[in-house]
């Protein structure tokens, strides 16, 4: 915890609003069509933009020859990579933010972006991309993450060397890094096992599905001063990495937030921004850039494809004495923290004396990639949660027996290093034990599972803005956009603390103008760090009227507290000093010393790990290997859940989004490197005949370091899905999958082995 | 390209535009008549983002072009409350936290809205299968479902009242005679 911070322990309060479920304060603006998206704004003489994008996985670009495009009436500016100088050094992040919004000497995958245009409609926009002529040299690629490790593959980074390992390596690689976490000895571990699985696992490429398009209206003068109109979970930083890249100040780019129509981690990375305001640089004109769903698949991150070695020894009495992991993440051909976040989620379930994880970041010829909900866990997830199922199943205990005798508690050194605080991984244990779902019958080609996971959550940067109006109305601004529902939440936490009614805060999303810094919404962190720094501009804001009243009352501040929404002079001795309400307070703050405002900047730390453990059924066709989810159960800690039909939501979103990633969503790349599935259609995500109801509930097991107790609660529940899935499918009809997604194909391959197998017994 | 000039209805009211022949109607009403309620999620027919109905068919409005609707009716979600009042849907909706981002709500409401007028007392399978053709990547359906089922119920209350009122007036009437 930040020092500025005193006063967050947890302190078991009861609370009036927070807690309840109010209807959301934009609710009228999205059910009428009001609230503006990423493509719903329009500014004065805008014009198009389009940008064209590499049809090869892998290409040296020899040439751009824009000059037909050029000439094209209506066509108002066109942008290579040379428009777009290097301003970062050549490498890093940000480098690999520059070369992926415009590929410089090569193109890196399907879908890279290598020129754009902005026109004055879009019929001349793509008129113009198709006069645009690429030389390319097209260049061995590869696509798959086993492949890409192979000595022999091709380079897709030339000059990338692992990193951490000794010695450093001398010849380039495509794996790009390696990480490890641990602790014990698991050679030591093994020897005192009885049972001891291993398994290798394969995960292929999700995209986050979000179903608005990214899509910005960039606007830059010739005095070097900018507007982006931009859906995005992080205006702030997007706001520092384009004008990092543009070489605009950064105060002078102005950076608005527009209603968000999903996100998932998808819209914490910059993709084609840049561009669009380099256009608009080049044009002296505002553009707007919307991408097709084309482009989204193809060039916007999915998350990583995976595969991994899992290994768990035990002993009959159910203890585990140690467990390993091997994994290997492909990032596209960018390094990322996509193998770290796995190796450090991997077993954070689990109580373990001997642990060791390992993994090794993998570049491609793919689209970069970007987090996804807990980005990483839910690939590991499916590996060991799958493994400690079969060795539950070996040693005769129950898949949730084993999970609790092994689970980790208050103490446990987590596989990643810290020491935990109180967590939620038993009771959510429990819960599951205990639900009627668990005891529910089950018919022919039915199967159960369950499964934990695991997310750390995120705090971060962030400043928060207090105002109160003369007629007590109060204008709550914060600087995490509203993924789900935020404003709601926010507004009971201000209402919460002021003691003033729900319907009298109207919280704003501010621009990057008019608050400091605010870190991305990523990593669950948007009630938690901007609660608290909400619950802090409000008690600042409570200090200035304890200060207004005591003036007005001639007494010291100390002596005046602040209770259910007044001012109240404490002592016997003040009886007489009727209490004032913040209305008072607010309408004669003019006279009073001017108007009553609260901010906080803080650094939100320690946002609180949260644990959840689902129950899933299944109902598999063994004719066609289709699987259908038939009832599902997600349980889950929040912490403390300030708006809980908000925290329902995001369980339920969750889980559904692990459905999809078990049961089809996948990418599927050709011998030439090429995407075969870029849209809706070809890459199914779940609609709403797939789904049932899913069930939730929420625990709530205070995170000691927020003062309301609260835990991020969006990512977690993506996490089990995948490995519940698989161990429904497996006790449904007897095929332990090992490949996600379990598409139809992949279970009745499964199937038809396993029939095999029986047979040769059998024959035997 | 030149254009084609079109007269038709959009939430019940008279409209002229010109748009090239190859413009879908959604990019028409969003780019040429102000409204951006309808959204674009992929264009090509697979989400429901753009639905909207044409002579009270459901369509997906990228999938429509803007010169067929000449001396048709169009409904938007722009068109679905009276004035303040919110459609039952809209209501139940926000009740039951059936949006969370809500890309998808327009879409939504429209489909369900044109599932509900022919058919005020729908299964949940009725109802997961007429929304089937939008998508939503935030909620996993769950509360969708749920609103959608409520509102149904508020409707048909609605619609009970409704008729006994007029039972009512009319044995009055018989009776006054
Ligand atoms: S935009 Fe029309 S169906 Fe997706
Ligand atoms: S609420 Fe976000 S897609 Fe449905």
């Amino acid at each position: 915890m930040s020092d500025n911070n005193q006063n967050t322990n947890f302190t078991n309060q009861e609370f009036k609003v927070v807690g309840s479920r109010p209807e959301r304060p934009d609710g009228i603006d999205k059910v009428t069509g009001r609230a503006l998206y990423g493509a719903d704004t329009y500014a004065p003489g805008q014009l198009v933009g389009a940008i064209l994008r590499s049809p090869h996985a892998h290409a040296k670009i020899k040439s751009i020859d824009t000059s037909k495009a050029e000439k094209l009436k209506g066509v108002k500016a066109v942008l290579t990579s040379k428009d777009l100088p290097d301003l970062v050094g050549g490498a890093g992040p940000n480098y690999d933010i520059l070369v992926n919004c415009m590929a410089r000497d090569r193109a890196l995958y399907d879908g890279h972006a290598v020129a754009a245009v902005a026109a004055i409609d879009e019929n001349t926009a793509r008129k113009a991309l198709k006069l645009i002529k690429v030389d390319y040299k097209i260049l061995p690629h590869v696509t798959d993450v086993d492949e890409a490790r192979k000595p022999n593959a091709p380079i897709v980074q030339p000059g990338t060397r692992t990193a951490n390992v000794e010695p450093a390596p001398t010849k380039d690689s495509n794996i790009a890094a390696r990480n490890q976490f641990g602790h014990g000895d698991v050679d030591e571990g093994f020897k005192q096992a009885d049972v001891i699985i291993e398994k290798t696992y394969k995960t292929e490429q999700t995209h986050q599905g979000y179903i608005e398009p990214h899509a910005c209206l960039a606007s830059v003068g010739p005095d070097g001063s900018g507007e982006l109109w931009v859906t995005t979970q992080g205006h702030y930083t997007f706001r520092t990495v384009c004008s990092t890249l543009l070489g605009l100040d950064i105060a002078k780019l102005k950076v608005t937030s527009s209603e968000i129509g999903g996100g998932f981690g998808g819209k914490t990375h910059v993709w084609m921004e840049p561009v669009a305001l380099g256009l608009s640089r080049k044009a002296n004109r505002p553009v707007k850039v919307v991408m097709s769903r084309e482009e989204v698949f193809r060039a916007s991150g999915p998350t990583a494809s995976t595969s991994m070695d899992i290994k768990i020894g035990a002993t009959r009495d159910g203890r585990i004495t140690a467990a390993t992991a091997d994994l290997r993440y492909q990032g596209g051909p960018f390094p990322g923290m996509w193998g770290l976040l796995g190796a450090m989620t991997s077993f954070a379930c689990y109580n373990l004396p001997n642990v060791k994880t390992v993994a090794w970041d993998i570049l491609v010829n793919r689209p970069k990639v970007a987090a996804y909900r807990a980005p990483s866990a839910p690939m590991a997830a499916f590996g060991v949660e799958s493994t400690m199922d079969l060795v539950a199943d070996a040693i005769g205990m129950s898949p949730v027996d084993f999970r609790m005798l092994n689970a980790a508690r208050e103490g446990t050194r987590a596989s990643y290093g810290p020491t935990y605080g109180p967590i939620g991984i038993l009771p959510t244990l429990e819960a599951v034990k205990n639900h009627p779902h668990m005891t529910a019958p089950l018919g022919p080609n039915q199967g159960r599972g369950m499964a934990c996971g695991f997310w750390f959550n995120f705090g971060g940067q962030t400043a928060t803005d207090l105002n109160i109006s003369t007629d007590g109305t109060v204008n709550l601004t914060i600087g995490t956009v509203d993924v789900g529902g935020s404003r709601a939440s926010m507004s009971l936490i201000a209402a919460e603390e002021l003691g003033i009614s729900y319907d009298e805060i109207k919280c704003n999303i501010g621009d990057t103008n008019s608050l400091g810094h605010n870190d991305t919404t990523e990593g669950s962190r948007g009630t938690f760090s901007s609660g608290m720094a909400t619950i802090f501009a409000a008690r600042q804001a409570i200090d200035v009227m304890r200060e207004r009243a005591a003036q007005k009352w001639e007494i010291p501040v100390e002596e005046v507290e602040w209770k259910d929404g007044e001012a109240h002079a404490v002592g016997v001795h003040h009886s007489n000093l009727i209490p004032l309400s913040l209305k008072e307070i607010a309408k004669a703050s003019p006279r009073t010393g001017g108007p009553i405002a609260g901010h906080n900047e803080t650094v939100a730390d320690n946002a609180g790990v949260s644990f959840a453990s689902h129950i899933c059924d299944v109902e598999v066709d063994p004719e066609t290997g289709s699987t259908r989810v038939i009832r599902y159960t997600v349980v889950q800690d929040a912490g403390k859940a300030i708006h809980p039909q908000y925290v329902e939501g995001q369980f339920q979103g969750a889980a559904a989004q692990g459905i999809g990633w078990a049961l089809n969503e996948e990418y599927i790349y050709g011998e030439d490197g090429r995407l075969q599935n870029a849209g809706f259609l070809d890459y199914r995500i779940p609609v709403c005949s797939d789904l049932p109801f899913i069930d939730t509930k929420i625990l709530e097991i205070p995170n000691p370091d927020h003062p309301y107790g609260v835990r991020g609660v969006g990512e977690t529940s993506i996490v089990p899905p995948l490995a519940a899935i698989g161990s429904a499918v497996s006790n449904a009809v007897g095929v332990r999958m090992d490949h996600v997604p379990m598409s139809p194909p992949r279970i009745r391959a499964a199937l038809k082995a396993q029939a095999a197998s029986e047979k040769a017994v059998s024959a035997g | 390209m030149s254009g084609v000039h079109v007269t038709t209805t959009v939430n019940g009211d008279a409209v002229e535009f010109v748009c090239p022949p190859n413009e879908p109607l959604l990019d028409v009403l969003r780019n040429r008549l102000g409204l951006t309620g309808a959204k674009e999620g992929c264009g090509t027919g697979d989400c429901g983002a753009c639905s909207v109905t044409v002579d009270d068919r459901l369509v997906c409005s990228c999938l429509v072009l803007g010169a067929e609707v000449e001396g048709r009716s169009v409904s938007t979600v722009e068109g679905m409350a009276d004035g303040a009042d919110l459609h039952p849907l809209q209501s139940k909706f926000i009740e039951h936290a059936a949006l969370q981002c809500g890309i998808c709500t327009p879409g939504f409401l429209v489909a369900a809205k044109a599932l509900l007028d022919r058919n005020d007392d729908p299964s949940e399978t009725e109802i997961r299968y007429a929304l089937a053709g939008n998508l939503c990547r935030c909620t996993g359906y769950d509360k969708i479902v749920r609103a959608v089922d409520d509102a149904a119920k508020d409707i048909r209350k609605a619609k009970a009242k409704a008729a006994t009122k007029t039972a009512k007036a009319k044995a009055k009437k018989a009776a006054a005679k």
